[in-house]
């Protein structure tokens, strides 16, 4: 090889390592609004509250894990559930910083609002080191939520309707129960178990509380879960109509709930069932 | 070299007094011992029903973690809708078990005995154990939560630390929450969480002294019968906590008055630094009543009735504060008496301030040292020499967890605790545990322990 040629694969090599390692630095760090986290000061963080259950390692290899239902996410994988990002696209640091504030509700992990934000952030940097996906891809663009629409009967009935056609019935169940026809033969991207979400469990949902964080919900879909995107099965409008629906299954005094049992104790017999002989309207 | 450390730290006293003798009997204080120090709490069946390690919410066990102390502030529970005993497997048992194996020294000097009735040094040591703590907390139901503290002393004496019901939650707000029973005072710095074992080491002169003389017998650090009304924000970093407790200091069967003491505690906590936890400062106080006259039958007082109450307050300020792994926790409180339950016709009044600092070099070593020092600032009885009573505290100790998962845990426990009193025994009862031949004379007591804590 002659001088030139090899310094010039030198140089290519040095950049190719340095681009790397930059992304890398990229990785080790985790960014929301001000706060800027960075690994080593998650991981031992992460020893003390998380490694229990996702293992030393990050692959979902805990002590405890043996014992969870359902099992802790295998941070190796780099697939989160709750996104503000496109199905299959990493989180952005403000998503993976909003799960561990909030934890899952009906799984064991809880919500680690007490940390502080710095602390928080730290864990955030110190997860993303777990999978070489992060220094390879960026997280996802954020998908735009439309201003949400007022709810009206019609809005709701529409909600029914695409519950029906969309067949969310056959994991969710017709009240929202979780008890589908589909619901026992679910398994998440491990091959594990995983019951679909129970509208009665109350105020919270996998991913947050808020209208916003249901729509959200099933426009990004759950990665990792069989809960999928209908990102291109879904406009706006019937996304919000959706979301408006499945307010009414919950146990709660929300005003689609207020608005639908006013209008289903006068018109109730008049909708067809929802299920597999039903035709949701 | 021990005594030099505590007189370069003798500025901190505060204040100083009056004069003179005392030609009133001085009652033998209040004695803490190696088994009432380690009741504390620090429970493994919540780790094994969350399945989170100890370390989730104790900086270093049994120290509460801010994660622990929203756990516990919302009723021992995560708040994931799965808190509700009906979630658990049926095999499940809401309970843990602790105990202390130790080898102990304890060396107290000036301790008046028959043969030296002037006073000589007493040495103690050897093997020993704490007694058993009997945890059960949890919950009864989403938002009712329970606990029950039974108690098994080394001497096979029984008792009944906590014993409680909470509501928690009240109108979906965590701002409202009332507990009713038996239980520990919302104390910032808990003596029950204490990372502290050792007999000298193992209570704070704060929570616990009482002057020569004294016919009170409240102490902050002693659990008490009533009814708590608590809030916290969603995070805990805000919390209050009002309480009316009656006047027993505990004591069931209602041996006192009828009147209640209140407590309340404010605290807020700021996400200040990258430290293991946010800053928190909170302060608390305590007004009580004691009856001076009862009705009695057959020269025997009669539970209940006690009247002429009198009152005694305590009130003072506490921070949690994070430097990295390093905790400092500054506690400063003042205390004092109606002249009526002291051995004059003056109120005695006394003064406390203490540094404790703890650096959790990870979740499984805590290093810790601690500097209390009391102060009268007013004796019940001119008679009563000023410095009488005063104390210095000095405690060190290390703690290493040998491993740390959700199903038990334990500790190897190095604690060296130093006491210097004036013309009163040491709180811990070592020695002969009656004062000292005069009221000013000095008694050092010494403990060294070497202890595997356990819990299961």
């Amino acid at each position: 090889m002659r001088p030139q040629t090899r310094w010039l694969t030198l140089s290519a090599c040095g950049a190719v390592l340095l681009c790397g390692g930059a992304v890398r630095v990229v990785a080790q760090e985790a960014h929301v609004d001000r706060l800027t986290g960075r690994a080593a000061a998650g991981k031992p963080l992460y020893t003390r509250y998380c490694a229990g259950c996702h293992g030393d390692e990050g692959d979902s290899r805990g002590e405890n894990t043996q014992w969870i239902d359902p099992k802790p996410r295998d941070f190796t994988l780099a697939t989160f559930k709750c996104r503000s990002t496109p199905s299959g696209t990493l989180p952005t640091d403000q998503d993976l910083y909003n799960s561990v504030t909030r934890g899952f509700v009906t799984t064991n992990m809880p919500p680690w609002v007490a940390l502080t934000p710095h602390n928080r952030i730290d864990l955030v940097a110190y997860i993303k080191t777990f999978s070489a996906r992060w220094s390879t891809a960026k997280p996802g663009t954020p998908i735009a939520i439309p201003p949400e629409p007022a709810p009206t009967v019609q809005g709701i009935l529409h909600g029914r309707e695409l519950f029906q056609r969309l067949e969310c019935w056959k994991c969710h169940g017709a009240a929202g129960h979780g008890d589908g026809p589909s619901a026992k033969t679910l398994t998440d991207n491990k091959d594990d178990p995983i019951r679909p979400y129970d509208f009665q469990t109350g105020t919270r949902f996998m991913c947050g509380t808020t209208n916003q964080d249901l729509y959200r919900i099933f426009m990004t879909g759950l990665d990792g879960s069989p809960m999928p995107s209908f990102a291109d099965q879904l406009q706006p409008a019937q996304a919000w109509d959706l979301v408006h629906f499945l307010r009414t299954l919950q146990p709660l005094k929300t005003p689609e709930a207020t608005i639908w049992r006013a209008w289903f104790t006068t018109h109730g017999r008049e909708l067809k069932p929802i299920g597999q002989e039903g035709g949701g309207q | 070299m021990v005594k030099r450390f505590l007189k370069a730290a003798a500025p901190l006293a505060t204040l100083v007094c009056a004069a003179m003798t005392p030609d009133r009997g001085s009652m033998p204080a209040k004695s803490y011992t190696a088994a009432y120090a380690a009741l504390t709490s620090r429970i493994p069946a919540f780790a094994r029903k969350y399945g989170l390690r100890c370390s989730a919410c104790h900086t270093a066990w049994p120290e509460l973690s801010a994660f622990g102390q929203r756990f516990k502030d919302n009723g021992y529970q995560l708040g994931n809708d799965r808190d509700s005993p009906i979630w658990q497997n049926n095999a499940y048992w809401p309970i843990a078990m602790r105990t202390t194996p130790q080898y102990r020294v304890e060396n107290t000097t000036n301790q008046v005995t028959v043969a030296s009735p002037g006073g000589k040094t007493i040495t103690q040591a050897g093997f020993d154990l704490s007694g058993v703590d009997f945890l059960l907390l949890g919950t009864l139901y989403k938002d009712i939560t329970f606990g029950l503290v039974p108690t098994l002393d080394a001497d096979g004496t029984t008792g009944l630390e906590a014993a409680f019901v909470r509501f928690d939650n009240l109108g979906n707000s965590p701002w409202a929450n009332l507990k009713v029973g038996k239980f520990e005072l919302d104390n910032l710095l808990s003596e029950k969480r204490f990372t502290w074992l050792s007999s000298n080491g193992g209570f704070l002169y704060a929570y616990h002294y009482l002057p020569v003389g004294s016919a009170n017998n409240f102490g902050f650090g002693d659990n008490q019968i009533g009814a708590e009304f608590s809030g916290h924000s969603i995070n805990s970093y805000t919390r209050y906590s009002v309480a009316l407790l009656t006047g027993d200091d505990g004591e069931p069967g209602l041996p006192g008055g009828k009147s209640v003491d209140a407590m309340f505690t404010a605290s807020r906590a700021f996400a200040i630094g990258s430290g293991l936890g946010p800053q928190r400062v909170g302060v608390f106080g305590y007004l009580g009543h004691r009856p001076t006259v009862f009705d009695s039958s057959g020269g025997a007082p009669i539970p209940g009735t006690g009247s002429a109450n009198k009152s005694f307050v305590r009130f003072g300020a506490t921070a949690q504060l994070w430097v990295g792994n390093l905790e400092i926790i500054p506690l400063v409180s003042h205390a004092s008496d109606d002249a009526a339950l002291g051995p004059g016709a003056d109120k005695p009044a006394w003064n406390t301030a203490l540094l404790e600092a703890h650096y959790v070099a990870t979740p499984r070593l805590l290093v810790q040292g601690r500097y209390e020092v009391m102060r009268m600032s007013k004796q019940g009885d001119p008679a009563i020499p000023s410095t009488q009573g005063n104390a210095d505290a000095f405690a060190l100790g290390v703690r290493a967890y040998p491993f740390m998962f959700s199903r038990d845990g334990m500790a190897l426990h190095a604690e060296f605790a130093m006491t210097k009193t004036i013309g009163t025994a040491p709180l811990s009862g070592d020695g002969s545990g009656v004062d000292p031949a005069t009221p000013t004379t000095v008694v050092w007591s010494r403990s060294l322990l070497l202890a595997f804590d356990f819990a299961f």
